[in-house]
């Protein structure tokens, strides 16, 4: 594998994460990282979309008429999840009762749009491909991380195999309730993100405006 | 995928020369994207139709099993659902019926169907579902040849949609064994709250009909107290989600009567399965 596909799949990850970075996809990293099984399928699923609709948009970048570009991608998006969900309504049944409405609303992940719109329409269909591997594996590698504190502290499993036996089933931990709702992913992001530019200092934002001392009316 | 192939002839394919931005091309592209991303939907949908109907079916089963406390996760589903009898009953005279190949028939075509049908007066119609179906499938758990346990499938309005589950019976067509829902779209973490575990425990050992005949089982606001009059008919409301509890227990209420399984679980207390 050449050096630059090697960047373009391993720069999301870390270095320009969809979630840590640019903080896109945050809606449905809540919904589904109550488990790590419905965690990992999801990934599955919005890797193989952003891909395949970074591929077929960047096939077709040349002709898309920019009047229309918008509602072009979000077709061609909105196709692949329809399939995506079939195919996991085909095969992985139970995952995919558990996953509801959030596989349907990959179409309005802001990663699948944004990398369509940033990257593939301007970039030849192999290195779209890549990026958008690359950016579905980087939303997958936070949820995978904010799924496994979730389930491990709310449930003491891990991918449904017990590893803290619970009070419920005779044994010593407590599960702490929260992490089972949505707001103790907000709270696990926000401090993953925290780490993150506390380790890569290049990714924290130089701030919009400064607040000034203020001594009386006076500015110091 | 969509996609061009340039190397098809240019009479074709010249609209590719257009200017982007031309009406022209404006409208073929659209127009192209569309048909080529219905093909591809339609084709994937309906290839995987198949697959998609066993699943159904099998989570139809599952959740039989799951209901009459037969289930454990791994079983093999048909093994298991082999031990259940399936038999049509003719709601109106609560006798068996053999018109219709049990196996096959389907309540919920049925219950659309006009020939199949019976419209429910409105006066009558406690679970809002408008029709039902003249036969109902009546699942009997059978062990070493004595039927056990009667699964029924119930169905009822809650909040935003129908519900659709199951009601098991010990043979004396009035003790509960549970209750459990296979299709709901109720808010999640309220009305949601029907498939809870604990919920769905409380259910067992309920009694359906009063002394006097009348159907008794009920949820009720808040907690049941323990010895208050009625403790053996009721059963605790779900917080947050009156409406979802209303609509179970409004479900039932239909379900229990003449209009119901009433006239057949009549038969069976006087005369056993």
């Amino acid at each position: 594998m050449s050096n630059d596909t090697k960047k373009i799949i391993l720069d999301p990850l870390i270095d320009n994460n969809p979630i840590g970075l640019q903080v896109l996809g945050v809606c449905s990293a809540l919904a589904v990282t109550t488990n790590l099984g419905t965690a990992l399928v999801m990934t599955l699923a919005l890797t193989a979309v952003t891909a395949f609709s970074n591929l077929s948009i960047s096939m077709i970048r040349n002709h898309i008429p920019s009047a229309i570009r918008i509602i072009v991608q979000m077709t061609i998006i909105a196709s692949l999840v329809i399939v995506v969900d079939q195919v996991l309504k085909a095969y992985v049944y139970d995952l995919s009762k558990q996953l509801s409405v959030f596989v349907g609303l990959i179409i309005t992940n802001c990663i699948v749009m944004g990398r369509a719109e940033a990257f593939a329409m301007k970039n030849p269909p192999g290195v779209s491909f890549f990026d958008g591997i690359g950016n579905g594996l980087g939303y997958g590698l936070v949820l995978m991380l904010v799924g496994t504190f979730r389930e491990l502290l709310g449930s003491g499993k891990l991918f449904g195999i017990e590893i803290l036996s619970t009070v419920n089933d005779g044994g010593w931990y407590l599960p702490n309730g929260l992490m089972l709702l949505p707001p103790s992913a907000f709270f696990i992001i926000g401090l993953l993100i925290w780490a993150l530019r506390v380790w890569r200092p290049v990714q924290v934002e130089a701030a919009d405006f400064k607040i000034k001392e203020v001594n009386g009316t006076e500015v110091v | 995928m969509p996609s061009e192939n340039q190397s098809k002839p240019a009479s074709v394919w010249n609209f590719l020369a257009l200017p982007n931005d031309s009406t022209a091309k404006t409208f073929i592209m659209a127009t192209l994207v569309c048909l080529v991303c219905a093909v591809f939907v339609s084709v994937s949908a309906v290839a995987l139709k198949p697959l998609q109907v066993l699943n159904k079916e099998l989570d139809k089963k599952k959740n039989i099993l799951q209901v009459a406390g037969l289930y454990q996760d791994g079983d093999d589903i048909e093994a298991a659902f082999s031990k259940i009898d399936i038999k049509l009953v003719d709601l109106a005279t609560g006798e068996y019926s053999t018109e219709l190949d049990a196996a096959t028939y389907d309540e919920r075509k049925a219950a659309k169907d006009p020939a199949l049908n019976v419209r429910i007066e409105k006066s009558n119609d406690l679970a809002s579902i408008r029709m039902r179906p003249k036969l109902m499938p009546v699942y009997q758990v059978k062990e070493n040849g004595v039927v056990k346990q009667l699964i029924l499938p119930v169905n009822g309005y809650g909040l935003w949609s129908t519900l659709y589950g199951f009601l098991a019976v010990e043979s004396d067509g009035q003790t509960i064994v549970g209750l459990s829902y296979y299709e709901h779209a109720e808010t999640p973490g309220l009305g949601g709250e029907v498939d809870n575990p604990k919920w769905k425990k409380i259910w067992a050992g309920k009694k359906i009909y009063a002394d006097n005949g009348d159907v008794a089982i009920k949820v009720i606001k808040g907690m049941v107290i323990p010895g208050s009059t009625g403790e053996q008919y009721h059963v605790d409301g779900l917080a947050g989600a009156t409406l979802t509890s209303r609509g179970v227990s409004n479900m039932l209420e239909y379900w229990m009567s003449s209009e119901g399984y009433k006239n057949y679980l009549t038969k069976i207390q006087a005369n056993g399965v």
